[in-house]
């Protein structure tokens, strides 16, 4: 059984369909990246899957379990943790209280302790800066915040929604090889991006979504090579 | 001169002692300097009317100096000098056009008393001259006051304030300590005697210098104060932290009794309105949920008490209870209602979620007023026979008994806020206020957590007005006008959103000072939109902000020299 599966969701905003019919299956242990252009529907399938939209048909399976019943802030009990577009980190908060915010499902402090060991060895650019108020962070350091955050909650999986987005290149590789090495210690990972050769580099599969629907999926590699990914993502003539 | 006129901006000053001829002028114009002329901060010297043209000029020559390029300086003194005589030719043109043409058909303050106040009494053209030159040499002072360092100017602008609250104070002063020998001889001293109101002259110099001093020598000794202090063992420190509380505990008890039967009634509907903010603070300071129709659950608190408590008159129901009985009625009423307010607004933010508090505040003032409910809760009448409260045998039907069912009230609000602040649940309003859907991502119970924000603020909103009902011992529908709410608010702003001290701040100068300056009335509002407007752009944060809040508007100046260091 897969992790995660998706099956024929379609989600509206009003009377907009936004999403026609996706579905899509992410195993244990794998990076996955959904990549498309603008408004092609990747933010809302994440805002679907952690349940901040509900689709009106189809369903999001999680190890098996349906999770149309359940709101938003349950599914993060079920495993499933975000880090939002943008990054949202809370402004006012400090880092330490972002990252005990990201915690918030946890009761046991001693985990919740034991977790922040891990991001600030992840992240040790966090643990300087520990008491500073997150808004006024570098962007860098807010993607860096806001993943550290998500990671608090002890995900089986990590929905990350463009963490390249409005960074300079060295650190959106510093984003990804975190991201691989978060992938290693065990979390899967659902990227979506739009910078589609660095999501492809790192993910083992992806799909290609276009005006809310799948138009392509296949392993990372094949997709590199694939002549239309390539004209319409790539930026290969 | 030539390096002052490479950095002198003839535009910026003239703008600047414009704009404050205009300030000047509409001060004049709506009766502020008349009215307050009858009151003085310094007796026979200085009036109030006057300390208020004064300060804007003096506001007018500080802001001019910072204006100049080079700031600090002689292009900033002179800057000043120039603007706050511009100010004064603005405020001696409307002088004798006052006293040339008689304008009070169209203006009905331009009053030949105005022209009097504004020429010191000496006819137009040689008045007109002292006030021009009165207004450079404010503007001077306010130049030096600008180049001082800021410590300096940090204390003298307390020492100024203070001897300003003092004379506006004098005579709640002068009557609340005349019982203690000693003190009062040095008060005669200090104040003006006989009619004439505000401090004596020399009590004035006293007062600034103390104060000013004081505050300078605070300052450079407050770091090595804390070291001392924090070096203290443990043991010791926790000694003198609850000898602290200790003296505030006497402080609090024995206030009634020094205070005299009016001042504690002004002390009262300043708890009640303190009670309210620490409410509201809940709901607009730590959730970010704008509330403007907070007024609805203290007018269900009153009314609640109001129907369960009376005993006779045109009612349908005398129930006539224990007031103790029908406070936590009243307050879990108003729990209720701010549950059942709160569903429907559960997808509302920022705007919207105003309009439609605002709306109910509305609906339960009207339904109080009308004739539909006028069997059971009176309409326009309202409710009267309202029965003092007893507690072990004493009947509280005075502002000095009243007094300490207020403050439990308060502190049991202040404690309850506090432990809220700093739970999960403080937790999660904060980041609700900061993001809601991320709050949600994060795992926070959306529902919940607004719903309990507005049933913990209106708790305490009950319970302020149920004390209002045996307070007053009658309750009408006007009682609960949306200004309340406004004013809940306002204080929350004025002393810093999402601040349990700010609100006591707030309160003081929101709820307390109006009720002293009782005679002023008219121009409360004026001077509140006056007062926010200036918060807003000088202090945002308020007077005592929440600590995050602060952080956040000050991180650039603080981060600064610690990222120099690394």
């Amino acid at each position: 059984m897969s992790l995660l599966s998706i099956e024929n969701i379609h989600t509206y905003y009003g009377n907009i369909h936004a999403l026609k019919g996706i579905s899509l299956t992410i195993e244990k242990g794998e990076i996955v990246t959904l990549i498309g252009g603008n408004g092609a529907g990747k933010t809302t399938t994440l805002r679907t899957i952690s349940g901040l939209l509900k689709p009106r048909e189809g369903a999001v399976r999680l190890n098996g379990e349906d999770l149309s019943k359940y709101k938003a802030h349950e599914i993060v009990y079920k495993g499933i943790s975000m880090v939002p577009e943008g990054r949202g980190v809370f402004a006012r908060l400090t880092v330490t209280e972002n990252l005990e915010m990201g915690a918030y499902s946890l009761k046991d402090p001693k985990g919740i302790s034991s977790n922040m060991e891990r991001v600030f060895t992840l992240f040790p650019r966090l643990k300087e800066r520990r008491t500073q108020v997150a808004g006024t962070l570098s962007g860098g350091e807010q993607q860096m915040l806001a993943t550290g955050r998500a990671l608090m909650a002890n995900p089986s999986i990590l929905l990350m929604d463009e963490p390249s987005m409005g960074l300079a290149p060295v650190l959106v590789e510093l984003i990804f090889d975190t991201i691989q090495q978060i992938n290693k210690e065990g979390t899967t990972v659902l990227l979506v991006e739009q910078n589609a050769l660095m999501a492809l580099g790192i993910a083992s599969r992806g799909y290609v979504l276009q005006t809310g629907q799948i138009v392509l999926s296949d392993t990372a590699v094949n997709l590199k090579s694939n002549p239309t990914v390539q004209k319409a993502y790539l930026g290969v003539e | 001169m030539s390096t002052t006129q490479n950095t002198f901006d003839w535009r910026k000053t003239l703008q600047l002692g414009l704009i404050g001829g205009l300030v000047g002028v509409l001060i004049a114009l709506v009766g502020m300097v008349d009215e307050f002329d009858k009151r003085d901060i310094v007796a026979g010297t200085l009036s109030m009317g006057w300390t208020l043209l004064l300060l804007t000029a003096l506001i007018t020559g500080y802001f001019a100096a910072s204006m100049m390029p080079k700031g600090r300086g002689l292009p900033g003194i002179v800057s000043a000098v120039v603007a706050s005589a511009i100010f004064a030719v603005v405020m001696s043109v409307l002088a004798w056009l006052v006293d040339r043409f008689d304008l009070r058909q169209v203006l009905v303050n331009a009053s030949p008393n105005l022209v009097k106040i504004l020429t010191f009494e000496q006819g137009v053209p040689n008045g007109l001259f002292m006030l021009i030159g009165a207004g450079a040499a404010v503007g001077l002072l306010g130049g030096v006051i600008h180049i001082l360092p800021d410590r300096i100017r940090k204390a003298v602008a307390l020492g100024l304030s203070m001897v300003a609250l003092l004379g506006l104070l004098q005579e709640i002063i002068q009557v609340s300590l005349a019982g203690f020998e000693g003190v009062s001889k040095a008060l005669e001293w200090m104040f003006g005697k006989g009619t004439e109101k505000g401090l004596s002259v020399a009590g004035a110099i006293v007062v600034f210098i103390v104060v000013a001093a004081g505050n300078l020598l605070w300052n450079t000794n407050a770091p090595k104060v804390n070291a001392q202090f924090n070096k203290l063992p443990q043991k010791s420190r926790r000694s003198l932290r609850w000898l602290g509380y200790g003296i505030l505990f006497l402080v609090i008890i024995y206030l009634p009794a020094v205070l005299g039967l009016y001042l504690t009634e002004v002390v009262n509907s300043t708890g009640l309105f303190i009670l309210m903010g620490l409410g509201l603070n809940i709901v607009v300071g730590f959730a970010g949920l704008l509330d403007l129709g907070y007024v609805a659950f203290y007018a269900i608190g009153a009314y609640t008490v109001g129907v369960l408590t009376n005993f006779s008159g045109e009612l349908t129901w005398h129930f006539g209870w224990n007031f103790w009985l029908a406070l936590p009625v009243a307050v879990s009423l108003a729990v209720l209602a701010g549950v059942v307010l709160g569903v429907p607004v559960l997808n509302m933010r920022g705007d919207y979620l105003a309009i439609v508090t605002l709306g109910f505040g509305e609906i339960i003032r009207i339904l109080a007023l009308s004739d539909f409910l006028k069997p059971s809760i009176g309409g326009s009448q309202g409710i009267v026979n309202i029965p003092p409260p007893q507690f072990l045998g004493v009947l509280i039907n005075n502002p000095q008994t009243l007094y300490y069912v207020i403050v439990a009230g308060a502190i049991l609000a202040l404690f309850i806020s506090q432990r809220l602040r700093d739970s999960r649940l403080g937790r999660s309003w904060k980041a609700l206020r900061e993001d809601e859907d991320v709050a949600q991502a994060m795992g926070i119970n959306l529902v919940a957590t607004k719903l309990l924000a507005f049933a913990t603020g209106a708790a305490f909103s009950g319970l302020s007005g149920s004390i209002l009902a045996v307070k007053l011992g009658t309750i009408y529908p006007h009682s609960f006008a949306l200004l309340i709410s406004i004013n809940v608010l306002a204080l929350i702003i004025v002393g810093g959103m999402g601040s349990i001290p700010g609100v006591f701040v707030g309160g003081l100068l929101l709820a307390g000072m109006p009720e002293l300056l009782r005679e002023f009335a008219e121009y409360r509002l004026l001077i509140y939109g006056a007062l926010l407007v200036v918060m807003m752009q000088v202090r945002p944060e308020g007077f005592w902000p929440e600590a995050t809040h602060k952080r956040e508007l000050h991180e650039a100046e603080a981060v600064k020299p610690a990222e120099a260091e690394a």
